[in-house]
Order: C-alpha cells, then sequence, then structure tokens
C-alpha cells in the first residue's frame, strides 16, 4: 500500500499522518515496556532517569537492583517458589492435557461440546471467580490432607498451589495440541499398527514427534499461566508458597523498591526468549504438516 | 430377504461395526476422562462451592438449634420479646457456644444484617456463666458431693435403659457447632428413666459429656459439670416428680428439690446483660437470618437487605456496591472503547502491509501480550507516578510547572490507561485475523465506481471488518470486568472494580457468603456475555498468539 505518485496533497498528508498514529500507538504499546529496562540499571534508588543516566555518565548505572535481587532473602524465596511450582504445574497440565487432547480429536467422542466446555473453563472464567471458589475448597481439601492423609503443612500448601496452577494452564495445551492434531494424517498410525507397532510404540515413535511442536508451544503457555499467576496463589497459598509475582505484587502495593524493576526486566528477557521459541516451533510444525511458513 | 452381510469372522457386519464404534468411543473417553475427573475435582467443584457458599446459612441453626425451633412460634410483629422458653434455650444454646467459642462467630455472621449483635453476643458469652453460678453455688453448698464429678455420673450414665437417640442428638449438635466430628468414644449414655425425668438437665449434662470428651479428649466421669447443667437442675426440680425414682443419690435429688434452689428468670437475666435482648430486633434479626439457605448475600450484593418487614434497601451509607456494578461495566466500556479506538489503525496497517514488515510489526504487538502482567503493571506505576517518568518529560518539556505535577495514578485515569495497554494486543489480534481475510480489491473496485477515500472505507471495507471489532470488544470487555491486580495496584480508591471488593471481602472483612455472592453475579455475566461470543464468534475460533 505504498503511495502513488499521483496522489494530492490530501492523500500524502493522510498517508504521513496515519503513519505518525500508528507510531505513536506503537510507542504506547512497547515504551512502558521498554522504559522498566534502563531504570533498573539506575544507581539511586529513584523511579525515574537522573541527570547522571541522561548524561550516559557510567556513575549513574550500576547493578546493584540485581545484587539485592540474587541475594534478598524474600526474592530468593519467592524464585525458588516459582520455579518449583511453574514446572510442576505445567508436566501435570501437559501430561493430562495432550491425552486428553489426543481423545478429543477421534472421530465419535460422545458429548464432545460439554466436556471441551469443562476443560476450557478455566480459562473463561475471571481469575477472582476461579480464586474464590479455590479459597472455599482448597482449605477444606488443605485440612483433610493434613488431618487424614498426616501430610507435612508446608508440602500441602504446595500442592494446592499446583493443582490450581496445573488446572488453570490445561485449556492452553488443550488448544494448542488440538489445533495440532486437526493437521495430523491418521493413516500414519494405522500405518504403524499395519507393521506391527503397538498402540504405544506408535504414540511414542509415530504420532508424539509430529505434534511435539504443539505439546512443547502449549506447555510453554501453561508455564507462563503459572508462573505469572498472582490472584489465585494469592489466595490457595500462604506466605511461605510466595511466588515471583506474590512477592512483585507486595512490592507495588506497599513500598515500591527498585528490585522490582531488575526483576521486571529479568521476566521481560525471559518473555521475549519464550516467545521467539514459540514463533519458532509454529513455523517447524507448519513446516513438518507442508504448510508454507508464514 | 437379502442375505445379512457377515464380516471375516463371521459375526453380522452391522454388529461387528457397531462393537468397533463402541470401542472406539470407549478408548477416547478413556483418554479424556483423567483430565476430565482433575478439571471436574480441582476446578468444577471449588466453583461449585462457591455457588453453594452464596445461599449458605447453616450457621444460625447449627449454633443456636433449640433457639430457632422456639422461636418459630413467636410473632414478630407483636411488638413484644418473645417468651420465657426462648430466652431459656438461648441460654442452653449460647452457653456451648460460648465453651466452644463460636457464638463470636454467630454474632459476626449477624452483624452483617443487624450492626450491634456482634458485640452484643461477644458481651453475653462472657456474662454467661453468672447466670449459672446462682444456682451452682447454693447447690454445691447443701451437698459437697455436687463438686464432685462422679456424683453426676452416676446420677446420669444409664443403669438400665440408654437413651441413644439423646446421645447421638447430642454428638449431631456438637459436631454442627464446632464442624468437626463428635463420633469418639464418650464413657457416657444417658439414663433413659432420667432423660423422661428431668428432660433439661439430661440433655445438658449430655451435651457437656460429648463435648468434654470429643473436643477436649477428658474423661467426663471424673470431671465437674459446667454451670449450666446446675441451672438445668434447679430449674428441672421446681416440677419434676421425684417420689418414684429409686435410682442413685435420690437423696441427693430429693433434698436438692425441698431445698428450693433458686432459678433465675432468664428473660431477666438477659435484660440483666444487655438491655438490647428485651427488644424485639434481635430477636427478629435471628429469627429472620434462622433458615438454612438465605437470599440475604444476594440481597446484601446488591445493596439491599432482608428484613422481618420484607426486602429493603439498605441504609443509605451502606449502599456502596451498585455504584461499584455501575463502575466497573462502566469502565470496562471505556476501556473497550479505547482499545477498538487504538487496535482498529494497527490491526489495518498490519493486514495492509507486505507480510515480511506486517510480521515485524506484529512482534511489537506481541511483546506485550508475552510480558508478565505484573510487569506491565509496575511499568505503567513507574510511568504515571507523580515523580515518574511522565511528569519527568512533561516538567522538563516545561508544559507543566514543578509545582503542580498531573496526578495520574490511584484513580480511573490510571486504571484506563494501564488496563488499555494491557488488553490491546485481545483487541488487535482478532481485528487482524478478521482484516487479513478482506481483499484489498474490493477497496479499489469502490474506488474505481467513484467513491471517495471515506465512502470506501465506510460504505465498504468498515462493514466487513465488524466481526473482528465485536470478537474483540467481548473478549476485551469479559476480561476487563474481572480484572483485579491492575485496578488494585493503580486504581487507588476510586478506580477500583467489583473484584477488589470480592478480595476484601475474602481477606480483609471476611465476609465469605457476600464475597461468594458478588462472585457468583460477576460469573453469571460472563457466561452470558461468553455465551455470546460464542455464538457470535465460536468458542473454536479462539487463537493464542
Amino acid at each position: 500500500m505504498g503511495l502513488p505518485p499521483y496522489a494530492t496533497l490530501g492523500q500524502r498528508i493522510w498517508y504521513y499522518s496515519f503513519r505518525v498514529i500508528c507510531g505513536l500507538i506503537f510507542f504506547f504499546l512497547v515504551a512502558p515496556i521498554v522504559v522498566v529496562m534502563p531504570l533498573s540499571f539506575n544507581a539511586q534508588d529513584f523511579f525515574t532517569f537522573t541527570p547522571e543516566m541522561l548524561r550516559l555518565d557510567p556513575e549513574g548505572y550500576s547493578l546493584k537492583h540485581y545484587r539485592d535481587f540474587f541475594t534478598n532473602p524474600q526474592w530468593q524465596l519467592a524464585l525458588k517458589n516459582s520455579l518449583i511450582i511453574a514446572p510442576l504445574a505445567t508436566i501435570i497440565s501437559v501430561s493430562l492435557g495432550t491425552l486428553a487432547a489426543i481423545g478429543l480429536s477421534q472421530s465419535h467422542v460422545p458429548f464432545k461440546g460439554t466436556i471441551m466446555a469443562i476443560l476450557i473453563s478455566p480459562m473463561i472464567v475471571p481469575l477472582i471467580i476461579s480464586a474464590t471458589g479455590m479459597f472455599f475448597f482448597y482449605a477444606q481439601l488443605g485440612n483433610w490432607m493434613e488431618a487424614t492423609l498426616g501430610l507435612d503443612k508446608g508440602f500441602v500448601g504446595y500442592v494446592k498451589v499446583v493443582l490450581a496452577h496445573a488446572v488453570l494452564g490445561i485449556p492452553f495445551v488443550i488448544i494448542t495440541v488440538t489445533a495440532t492434531l486437526v493437521g495430523f494424517d491418521r493413516s500414519l498410525t494405522r500405518a504403524a499398527a499395519n507393521m506391527g507397532a503397538g498402540p504405544v510404540t506408535t504414540f511414542f515413535r509415530v504420532q508424539m514427534p509430529l505434534i511435539l511442536p504443539g505439546v512443547i508451544s502449549g506447555g510453554l503457555f501453561a508455564f507462563i499461566t503459572s508462573f505469572d499467576e498472582v490472584v489465585v496463589v494469592l489466595f490457595v497459598g500462604s506466605a511461605s508458597q510466595k511466588t515471583l509475582p506474590w512477592q512483585m505484587f507486595i512490592g507495588l502495593r506497599e513500598q515500591i523498591s527498585p528490585t522490582i524493576l531488575a526483576v521486571a526486566t529479568i521476566l521481560v528477557v525471559i518473555s521475549i526468549a519464550l516467545l521467539t521459541t514459540v514463533e519458532l516451533l509454529r513455523r517447524r510444525s507448519e513446516r513438518l504438516r507442508g504448510m508454507s511458513p508464514g | 430377504m437379502a442375505e445379512t452381510m457377515l464380516a471375516a469372522d463371521g459375526t453380522p457386519l452391522k454388529r461387528s461395526l457397531a462393537r468397533a464404534l463402541r470401542r472406539q468411543k470407549l478408548r477416547a473417553l478413556g483418554l479424556i476422562a483423567p483430565l476430565l475427573i482433575f478439571v471436574l475435582i480441582t476446578f468444577i467443584v471449588p466453583i461449585a462451592s462457591m455457588l453453594f457458599r452464596s445461599v449458605e446459612n447453616q450457621i444460625v441453626g447449627d449454633t443456636l438449634p433449640m433457639t430457632v425451633e422456639a422461636l418459630a412460634d413467636w410473632d414478630p410483629n407483636a411488638g413484644t420479646p418473645p417468651s420465657e422458653d426462648v430466652y431459656e434455650a438461648m441460654y442452653f444454646d449460647m452457653f456451648l457456644a460460648a465453651e466452644a467459642k463460636r457464638h463470636t462467630r454467630l454474632g459476626t455472621r449477624l452483624n452483617y444484617e443487624q450492626t450491634g449483635v456482634s458485640s452484643l453476643f461477644r458481651q453475653s458469652g462472657r456474662a454467661l456463666d453468672d447466670i449459672g453460678k446462682e444456682t451452682q453455688k447454693p447447690l454445691e453448698k447443701l451437698d459437697g458431693a455436687w463438686k464432685d464429678g462422679e456424683t453426676w455420673h452416676g446420677i446420669f450414665n444409664a443403669t438400665n435403659d440408654a437413651d441413644t437417640d439423646l446421645l447421638d442428638q447430642q454428638r449431631k449438635r456438637v459436631a454442627a457447632l464446632t464442624g468437626s466430628s463428635a463420633s469418639g468414644e464418650v464413657n457416657f449414655a444417658p439414663d433413659a428413666a432420667l432423660s423422661n425425668l428431668l428432660p433439661r438437665t439430661t440433655r445438658a449434662y449430655t451435651a457437656w459429656a460429648v463435648y468434654t470428651a470429643t473436643q477436649q479428649g477428658r474423661d467426663p466421669a471424673t470431671r465437674d459439670p459446667w454451670e449450666a447443667v446446675a441451672t438445668a437442675l434447679a430449674l428441672d426440680l421446681k416440677t419434676a416428680d421425684l417420689s418414684g425414682y429409686t435410682g442413685p443419690a435420690a437423696d441427693l435429688l430429693t433434698e436438692a428439690q425441698t431445698a428450693d434452689l433458686p432459678v433465675p428468670a432468664m428473660a431477666g437475666a438477659f435484660e440483666d446483660m444487655d438491655e438490647d435482648w428485651a427488644g424485639a430486633t434481635v430477636w427478629k434479626t435471628i429469627q429472620t437470618h434462622s433458615s438454612t439457605y438465605t437470599s440475604g448475600y444476594f440481597l446484601n450484593a446488591v445493596d439491599a437487605q432482608k428484613t422481618p418487614d420484607g426486602v429493603a434497601w439498605q441504609p443509605e451509607e451502606k449502599q456502596i456496591l451498585l455504584t461499584l456494578f455501575g463502575r466497573t461495566i462502566w469502565m470496562s466500556l471505556l476501556i473497550t472503547f479505547s482499545c477498538i479506538a487504538l487496535g482498529y489503525p494497527i490491526a489495518w496497517l498490519l493486514a495492509n502491509l507486505p507480510m515480511r514488515q506486517a510480521n515485524l510489526l506484529l512482534i511489537l504487538v506481541l511483546l506485550p501480550f508475552w510480558t508478565s502482567l505484573l510487569v506491565r503493571t509496575s511499568a505503567w506505576k513507574v510511568m504515571l507516578q507523580q515523580q515518574g517518568v511522565i511528569n519527568d518529560v512533561l516538567v522538563w518539556v516545561g508544559l507543566v510547572g514543578d509545582g503542580d505535577r498531573l496526578i495520574m495514578i490511584n484513580n480511573q485515569f490510571g486504571t484506563i490507561v494501564a488496563m488499555t495497554h494491557i488488553l490491546l494486543p485481545f483487541m488487535i489480534l482478532p481485528m487482524y485475523s478478521v482484516m487479513q481475510t478482506i481483499p484489498p480489491s474490493y477497496l479499489r473496485a469502490a474506488k474505481s465506481l467513484g467513491a471517495t477515500n471515506w465512502t470506501a472505507f465506510w460504505r465498504v471495507y468498515f462493514p466487513q471488518s465488524v466481526p473482528g471489532i465485536g470478537a474483540g470488544s467481548i473478549l476485551v470487555f469479559i476480561l476487563a470486568i474481572g480484572y483485579y491486580i491492575t485496578p488494585e495496584i493503580v486504581g487507588g480508591t476510586k478506580g477500583v472494580f467489583i473484584s477488589n471488593r470480592i478480595a476484601y471481602h475474602i481477606s480483609s472483612s471476611l465476609n465469605w457468603g457476600l464475597a461468594a455472592a458478588l462472585g457468583t453475579i460477576l460469573l453469571a455475566a460472563v457466561l452470558v456475555l461468553y455465551w455470546a461470543y460464542d455464538k457470535i464468534v465460536g468458542i473454536d475460533n479462539v487463537k493464542l498468539g
């Protein structure tokens, strides 16, 4: 949609002002995220650019907020909890979700619509409502596990948060894996069976490698859901299950400390890495299924 | 007649096919079943428990079972306080509840309906012991044996027939009151003959024995019962006919009866504790809210309340929730419109640029989409603060004086800006996918037929992009009305949503019934919107990234 050579002055003005408007909107989208990054290297405890920073004086920059993040026990506990909870929740949602997605993609599934609605519901229901419901039910569940099964209080706390996060990640796994299975050629499994492979061998040697990109990107969605989740963990967890977003939330609500900006920068870098991975996987999946990349 | 077709193994083909189909269905269900059960237990049941909480009201009947029963006959509109029976039932109910430290919970519950009940219950729970002491002391003075737990146990423990119904009833009562099991060994069974002769005392002693044994793990045979049992004995002895009684400690009981122990007038005693008990208001509140299920929380959620005279509005100063619902909807609409206004040009640009450039620009849209919500919210806090980046730039440029920096955070403006930014990708992506399908030749055709740029856009392009706007709008609106984190951080007091109120009732005011009712209303709204979304767009068309 380049500008034709015969365009009138009005058209030229509109063409360029439209580009400027779009540029401003893109600026609005990206600026807040970009601004956080240099500010995290601030040598002062301010949330704005100091004169030293604007002069690009090395004195104005420092890594002290990053040092604080890696040495402060509160932040380290939060990081450790996030790294325990998110992978466990992801494993549960990916393993159960992939199996169910394969079941759902078969040709004759009774009550398919109802089942799909139930499995997708954790994504539809607003988090605050899921959190409220889980708050009531998981407290009883936790008491039961402690009293009847005699489990340790801290362990039960982790179980509750992992279960809650796993169920929140399931819709993403279901959606991505069923989307991948739409293009899956069923005759491949029949061919494998013809050549004497059992259902388990067929699954791991034929079907799994082909749907793996979808499974991984579903897993990444589930991981980021858990890693980024704060409402449910606030309601279901206790202080010893404090995750990274929880710690950030406390910091933002009470007294905002510049360490948050360092954490934010690290998280942005992680999300760029994840975004790249998902995009590469999508292209690979399309190439494998014989569609053109794009 | 045509011969039935046979499969290779000789069974009719029809049956063979049906069997294969059934096996296939079972296999599919078998693969789905683990996840379905997992989601049902970890998600659907919790949501159902929230729905149940919003109407559940067993606490009144569990804490004051006899009072609720006695109050059923009382006419609240007569303007007189209830009869002595009700006060007596209240005394025994409240005594047990106070021992179990459960009366304050009921006080808090009823305080949602009638301010002041909470402190009334707390005070009365403390003062209740004094009523019983008035009879317990003279009784123990009469004969030292009454101080001995074994005397009481000897009298009331079953010698021949045990009244097992009474024991089960009291077990249930204690279990409902404390919310824990009361099924352990008690080492006591009420005597059936005494249960007829001294009904109040046997009941009070059984309740005490069950509580002592199952909740405190002590042996009732060796311990002195609490004051309420002595009060019950004094009440029973006023009317009981002991002439035919030959059981254990008959002489002790006869001696106590002839001594004519002082019996507290319950109505008067309650009035002495607090004069509110003599009025009808507290009793009306208890009676109105004594049903097991209540619509009270839902009425509270829409600023109304259940009163003895029917449904009425809350007092003016307590009416905040309807305003909050209105504000939630209004601000979500504003956010949706801001998203349409900002998202439409971007989607149009992306759809009309060559693929390579569009993909590059799409990354700028996806980056915020993938960035942590907390990161984006903290970024806006940094940007919008009075000492923040935007104000600094404005001061530096000279648009704003250093003294009067703009207040852009902790108000509605802050919430709307931050949430528009957070939800904008959810608007752009559906719009983009719809606009990609509109052939650019349509616009050129319109122009070559003489339409101006504006007419071509408005009459030809825009109507075809409406499905994208619809899909994006519903999605953004649904996400917006349930938001909690961002309004909590940048919204201050004026920019918060109904979800912040739910969180407040869960974690601060502990009015869980109201939180559940608010959540149920919000859930219903969201489900209706999703139903509309499914009709217009189809849930299957939800795409990620």
